[in-house]
């Protein structure tokens, strides 16, 4: 069980019990919803930023397995003070680190989701909240698919 | 010498040696994540026995031609086992004539066929085509492209919170004379086996062309389509120890006589000129192509192995299982069993309270036990319930009760480990 353990660490289960920033954003200016048809998971994404494009706040429901559940609250905790230009380098290092592309070496909390990388179908459930950010961020406000 | 009162031989063929049925299954016999596999996703998908992993193995290797055409010998070679297959099925679903087995891909080609093969000549914008809640996808997709293209209109039976159709509601939307009724035989999400000929019965008396999803019933139940007298009966060899790939549609001989071909090509041809061209007889007209001939082979050796081990034992041996696993089941603290109805075949589909369905199948993958979660491409089901899925363990002839103990301790797991 010591690869599931990669998977399921601590953190992850701490985020799913207890997810950061779950709710609605009343004053969000940006909004996204997002769904992984494979597993039937349903995300919605409320964001609030400055006008010097700085995410002062976000906020995210929805229903979601584990990992679904814990990327999309340990990424509100991430984008919180960040730029949308970084935001958008922090998506792509984190998609790289999940799909074993890239190392994931320095990027915080969100390595606990490296273990992701051995479970190929679960890669989706992980990225779900971070393509909803990013289609949130270009103001889209149809929903996004991982398909 | 045995006593007179000893079983006597012609009662042993009752006994059902579910060990030995396992060793014909070479996939079975391996460790998965270091656990012997428990392989409980029949429903997607059943495993081959090593009769027909040989049989399509010794086509190619001895038979392999073209059909239909060589005057060779090995054409005729691989026309008599393509068109042995068909007579094997034949016998299997009791149809009067090998014109009526059409090959297919599978049931999602053979109910696409129907539909607009009968369905787009036929329907025009005030017609009705009725189909229930519990639906595959693949049984309601293509009813609603027809419906865009002919301008029909699709009405649904719905079924109750055990999974049970209503009868009473399919009745009154009968009395709207619907042209054509497409129902699931055994629904692959829920588990219930529908009173199939009771529902052909009433849609034919409405005047109505019926046609079967037996997708998820051919590896269940004995299927008689003279018995059921429906209109047409969909079914993939694949979910029935067969290979992937083919899959038979079976049509009342005087409808498919009627139908024009679904595709145009060879093989389904007689003559063709640029000014007319006349069809092949039934059932080659409508399969246009080079088929799938080591898939048919293949599906003539699963229909032997499965009538040879005897499909009422079969069925009483996953029956007994489906019992064991739904008691099991139900007593774990925490498990909502998804469709209960009275009348099932081979599936238990449930959630865990707390716990993700796919967190559910991937811990369930590390200790070798394979199912199936996510929404089983029946998402009005999962909306009828009110999940956006669930975990699904679906029964095949080769599966134990100790494979049933060991999906219960792992549910275990999952509970102590999300807890």
């Amino acid at each position: 069980m010591s690869s599931l353990r990669d998977l399921y660490q601590e953190v992850i289960f701490d985020h799913n019990r207890n997810p950061r920033n779950r709710g609605s954003l009343e004053q969000a200016n940006r909004f996204a919803e997002g769904v992984n048809p494979l597993c039937g998971d349903h995300l919605r994404l409320y964001m609030l930023v400055d006008d010097e494009g700085v995410i002062r706040d976000v906020a995210f429901q929805g229903q979601g397995c584990a990992i679904s559940t814990a990327s999309a609250s340990i990424m509100t905790e991430t984008l919180k003070g960040k730029t949308e230009e970084e935001a958008h380098r922090c998506f792509k290092r984190f998609h790289a680190m999940v799909t074993g592309e890239g190392d994931g070496a320095d990027m915080g909390k969100l390595e606990v989701l490296a273990g992701v990388r051995q479970y190929p179908t679960r890669v989706k459930c992980a990225t779900l909240a971070w393509h909803t950010a990013e289609a949130a961020l270009r103001q889209k406000h149809e929903r996004v698919t991982t398909e | 010498m045995s006593s007179r009162f000893e079983p006597t031989p012609a009662e042993a063929p009752t006994e059902y040696h579910v060990e030995r049925l396992r060793s014909d299954f070479p996939v079975l016999h391996q460790e998965v994540h270091g656990r012997p596999l428990v392989y409980l996703d029949n429903a997607a998908s059943a495993q081959k026995p090593e009769a027909v992993i040989e049989a399509v193995h010794h086509y190619y290797r001895h038979d392999h031609a073209n059909v239909h055409r060589g005057v060779h010998t090995l054409s005729e070679r691989a026309t008599a086992a393509f068109e042995g297959a068909r007579e094997k099925m034949r016998r299997f679903l009791n149809a009067r004539s090998i014109r009526e087995i059409v090959f297919v891909r599978g049931t999602t080609e053979a109910i696409n066929l129907v539909a607009q093969s009968y369905g787009r000549n036929r329907l025009a914008g005030e017609d009705e085509i009725l189909i229930t809640e519990m639906e595959h996808h693949s049984n309601i997709v293509p009813w609603q492209l027809l419906a865009g293209q002919t301008g029909a209109r699709l009405s649904v039976v719905p079924f109750d919170d055990a999974g049970v159709l209503d009868l009473a509601q399919y009745r009154r939307l009968l009395e709207r004379a619907p042209t054509i009724v497409a129902l699931t035989h055994v629904s692959n999400a829920l588990g219930t086996v529908n009173p199939i000929a009771e529902m052909v019965a009433l849609a034919r008396a409405a005047g109505a062309v019926v046609l079967v999803d037996g997708a998820q019933a051919a590896p269940h139940l004995g299927i008689d389509v003279q018995a059921i007298d429906c209109d047409f009966y969909a079914l993939s060899a694949h979910k029935m120890y067969g290979p992937t790939g083919i899959g038979v549609l079976y049509g009342r001989e005087a409808l498919l006589e009627a139908m024009p071909p679904y595709q145009g090509g060879g093989e389904m041809i007689k003559s063709v000129s640029f000014e007319q061209n006349v069809y092949a007889d039934l059932p080659h007209k409508f399969e246009a192509g080079t088929p799938h001939i080591a898939g048919a082979v293949g599906l003539g050796a699963a229909i032997d192995y499965v009538s040879d081990t005897g499909l009422d034992r079969i069925a009483r041996h996953e029956h007994d299982l489906l019992d064991y696993a739904t008691q099991a089941l139900a007593a774990v603290d925490g498990v909502h069993l998804i469709g209960t109805a009275p009348e099932k075949a081979g599936i238990v589909s449930f959630t865990l309270e707390g716990v993700h369905p796919h967190d559910i199948a991937t811990v369930l993958d590390h200790e070798g036990i394979a199912v199936r979660a996510g929404h089983h491409c029946a998402m009005p089901v999962m909306r009828h319930f009110g999940v956006a899925a669930t975990v699904r363990a679906s029964l095949g002839l080769y599966n134990t009760r100790a494979e049933i103990d060991a999906l219960v301790t792992a549910i275990d797991a999952v509970k102590r480990m999300f807890a």
